[in-house]
């Protein structure tokens, strides 16, 4: 019979459109249909039923720990009377250097007989530039560059506002720790392992001359693999 | 690889194991062109040098009698440094499968002349005319060369090594004023016109040099001839780039009789910012996330055609888990593609948003799970010399991420499909607009070097995945999807059928990231500052939800950066085809026939 195909489609299209209201009432009494983290979470998952609508900018989606957006230079937590904390950026230089599109510009400190100084005098990223790859935090080997959750940085002027320096870049490791949690402790327990190897190195250094320290290298790998494998993460 | 495959609880038949038919031909055509064919001798390189003037005899003999009837690429090489340029062809058998037979033609570099292949294969139309935009190698014998991706008036062939754009820092990147004294600026106001574009030297522009109105025209039939027993004159209408069916910034000039289709030009370009340019100056790990940016959909297949390319050069090992999650990720963008295509087809067809929005739910799960593990929905950047860049994560929206896929797999998936089926596959309008609309036939499919969904919805099983398997995609079990009418309606059921065939795969490949959880996931640590061990051309190419996505690339010895890097874009090729689909059918099937054949304009326009 002509027609029978849309009927059928009809019917799928009805289907969600019940399943929709359904849903919209099983959260009635669970803490509302709209504005309800807890149920966006399900609706948005697998489980979900229907078809649903975030309502940007009253609510958000919460964004994976993994999720990238322009980077952001880790410091020290605050003092008291401080305005920005003791750089974690050694100004290497490997981010900049790794960056697809270059658009990372670093001045490396200088101490005043100069001779390089191992912290960046000036930090420039221009997030017009950005492509957000996040092969930067990808390669700092000192967890000092870290990609951002804060993705709205629409501004009126992108002539004026889009190159961030070094104070708006930079945020406490406190802040990394609140948006990435997993990842922070992952970090801080390679670092914590790096450190402890590298003061038994000292140690037996001193009490068995040069010996080659097997165990050291054995334990040195498992925490390459650990990293890469990113199964802390 | 460990045992974990003998022990898969899937088993199916024995995989396809093709001979590799190379070997056989090319000693055949040296028996056949004994003065005009040489092995090319160069470390690393393969294939064979032809001399120019035998090409089209030798490309003839190679198409009519050894069975190679797929050109598959055409790409233009500089050899600055030997004063030459160099075409190569990489060409298939459809019957055998296996390798690519490689031709070469070297040409004087100051009079590059090269005599066209596109007489012969008609696929190589677009790409001799972007070798002739980009390197500026004349094909003889080309019907309509014509610039292709820069716009008419643009000054010199910008692949050149010696062309540099009008702001230019360095020959390639990390760019020197980075680090370590980083003064920051903005190249756009270093550009002379505020624009990127340059001039002739001691030429300005007095604004009458250009006719719009005839020369965006140029090389588009036009006919004031009429229809005998009416009085009506054929015109040439654009449709986009402006326009929400084109899919992006795509034009196509065509000339009507009446509202009958008796000329069609595809006009490209739009978007095209030289990603083979940059991906020269570009270190060979700063290339992954500019591959993302192809084709924008299915980012995660690009990486992965992109990293096999490099790893073929520099040899490099990928443990066990990161093939299977390779797989995974590379499944489940074809599905996401694929869901995105027949939203965006049946869009065309006039299923205004209702069937795309459904198809969307299930591609938003797809895009949580890369989000999730990559980092973001689209520009994933996630495979990595040697492996992947991260394992799998712990969760997906607050669901353990094994539970997710299996959801995923075996619920939300194959319930859409099912779901889509209900809802649009028997729709009388759908099979209206689809039947006998657009037809390609086998023959016409092959010549024209179509690709992918395309290729196989015209009868021919050419799946990349069978024919020259890569990662462990031989000892999966899966169909390679075929359909026989060559029609929009078949080029709709095909990708259905493609996407239950992925779902065949995922659910072969769960087992294995199961038994591999853990498992180390990248070869060796990656390096920023990778320099690679031997010189050498490879060609990684890849079954890409859109067609064969290859990626050509030759490499100096201990270079940071591809000395040449050509990307075989599937959307761009499987344009070629589309007048020949047009032809003969109204205004508004060109719509239905462009969704078909699903492009995306990061790609065409690379």
């Amino acid at each position: 019979m002509y027609g029978l195909g849309v009927l059928k489609g009809m019917a799928v299209t009805m289907k969600h459109f019940v399943a929709t209201y359904m849903d919209d009432i099983h959260w009635l009494s669970r803490g509302g249909r709209y504005y309800n983290d807890n149920a966006l979470q399900v609706r948005q998952s697998t489980k979900g039923k229907g078809v649903v609508t975030v309502f940007y900018p009253e609510e958000k989606l919460p964004v994976p720990e993994r999720f990238r957006f322009v980077p952001f230079l880790v410091t020290d937590e605050l003092e008291a009377g401080q305005q920005w904390g003791h750089d974690w950026c050694t100004s290497c230089g490997i981010c900049a250097k790794v960056c697809p599109p270059q658009c990372i510009w670093i001045e490396r400190g200088k101490q005043p007989n100069g001779r390089p100084k191992p912290e960046p005098e000036k930090f420039f990223i221009d997030i017009d530039i950005c492509m957000n790859c996040g092969l930067c935090a990808e390669f700092c080997p000192f967890d000092a560059i870290k990609m951002d959750h804060d993705y709205e940085l629409a501004s009126y002027d992108r002539t004026t506002a889009h190159i961030h320096d070094k104070e708006r870049l930079s945020k406490p490791i406190s802040y990394w720790r609140s948006i990435a949690p997993k990842r922070a402790d992952a970090e801080l327990a390679a670092r914590e392992f790096t450190q402890l190897s590298k003061s038994k190195k000292k140690s037996r250094g001193r009490d068995a001359g040069d010996e080659p320290e097997q165990e050291e290298r054995i334990e040195a790998a498992k925490l390459r693999q650990l990293q890469y494998q990113g199964v802390l993460y | 690889m460990s045992d974990t495959i003998l022990e898969a609880p899937a088993t199916g038949d024995q995989p396809v194991v093709f001979d590799n038919p190379v070997d056989e031909v090319t000693a055949a055509l040296k028996e056949r062109f004994t003065e005009f064919v040489a092995d090319d001798t160069r470390p690393g390189y393969g294939g064979l040098v032809v001399s120019a003037d035998k090409i089209v005899e030798v490309a003839e003999a190679l198409r009519d009698d050894l069975g190679f009837n797929y050109l598959s690429s055409v790409t233009g090489v500089d050899l600055i440094e030997e004063d030459k340029m160099e075409v190569v062809y990489h060409a298939y058998s459809i019957d055998k499968g296996g390798d690519a037979m490689v031709l070469k033609v070297q040409v004087d570099r100051d009079n590059p002349v090269v005599p066209s292949l596109t007489p012969t294969y008609p696929g190589a139309d677009f790409q001799e005319r972007e070798a002739w935009d980009l390197l500026g190698i004349r094909f003889e014998g080309h019907p309509d060369l014509r610039r292709i991706l820069t716009w008419d008036g643009f000054h010199g062939h910008p692949l050149r090594k010696d062309w540099k754009e009008p702001f230019f820092e360095e020959e390639a990147k990390p760019f020197g004023s980075r680090w370590p004294a980083g003064e920051v600026f903005r190249a756009e106001e270093k550009n002379v016109y505020g624009k990127n574009v340059q001039y002739p030297e001691g030429w300005a522009p007095s604004g009458a040099e250009y006719e719009a109105e005839t020369d965006s025209y140029a090389g588009i039939t036009y006919s004031r001839e009429s229809t005998p027993g009416l009085k009506t004159e054929k015109v040439t209408v654009n449709m986009g780039p402006q326009h929400p069916s084109t899919h992006g910034v795509f034009r196509m000039a065509l000339t009507l009789d009446g509202e009958t289709i008796v000329g069609l030009k595809p006009v490209m370009g739009y978007l095209h910012r030289n990603h083979e340019k940059i991906g020269e100056r570009n270190t060979f790990i700063q290339n992954i996330p500019y591959t993302d940016r192809l084709d924008y959909i299915s980012s995660m297949s690009n990486n992965l055609g992109y990293v096999l390319g490099v790893e073929k050069l520099m040899e490099a090992e990928v443990p066990e888990r990161a093939e299977w999650i390779r797989i995974l990720m590379a499944e489940l963008t074809r599905i996401s593609n694929h869901l995105w295509a027949l939203g965006f087809l049946l869009n065309d067809m006039g299923a205004l948003q209702t069937p795309m929005i459904y198809y969307y739910i299930e591609r938003e799960l797809i895009l949580d799970l890369f989000e999730a593990t990559a980092g973001s929905r689209m520009m994933c950047n996630y495979m990595r010399f040697g492996g992947v860049a991260y394992d799998l994560p712990d969760q997906v929206r607050d669901q353990p991420v094994m539970d997710f896929l299996h959801d995923l797999v075996y619920d939300r998936l194959p319930r859409v499909l099912h779901q889509g089926d209900e809802l649009v596959t028997g729709n009388e309008i759908v099979r209206a607009r689809g039947i006998g609309y657009g037809y390609l036939s086998a023959e016409d499919a092959i010549a024209f070097s179509a690709a992918g969904p395309l290729l196989r919805a015209s009868g021919v099983p050419y799946d990349v995945r069978r024919a020259n398997p890569y990662s462990y995609y031989e000892h999966l079990d899966f169909d390679v999807a075929v359909r026989y009418n060559g029609d929009i309606y078949d080029r709709y059921l095909i990708r259905i059928d493609e996407m239950q065939q992925s779902l065949r795969i995922l659910e072969q490949v769960l087992p294995h990231l199961k038994a591999t959880e853990g498992a180390s996931i990248i070869g060796s640590k990656p390096q920023y500052a990778l320099r690679m061990p031997n010189a050498g051309e490879a060609y990684g190419r890849v079954e890409n939800p859109k067609g064969e996505l290859g990626y050509y690339m030759t490499a100096k010895r201990r270079s940071a950066n591809p000395e040449r890097y050509h990307v075989r874009a599937p959307s761009f090729i499987n344009l070629t085809a589309l007048e020949k689909m047009c032809m003969g059918h109204k205004v508004a099937d060109v719509v239905a026939i462009l969704g078909s054949i699903d492009i995306v304009l990061g790609e065409v326009d690379r």
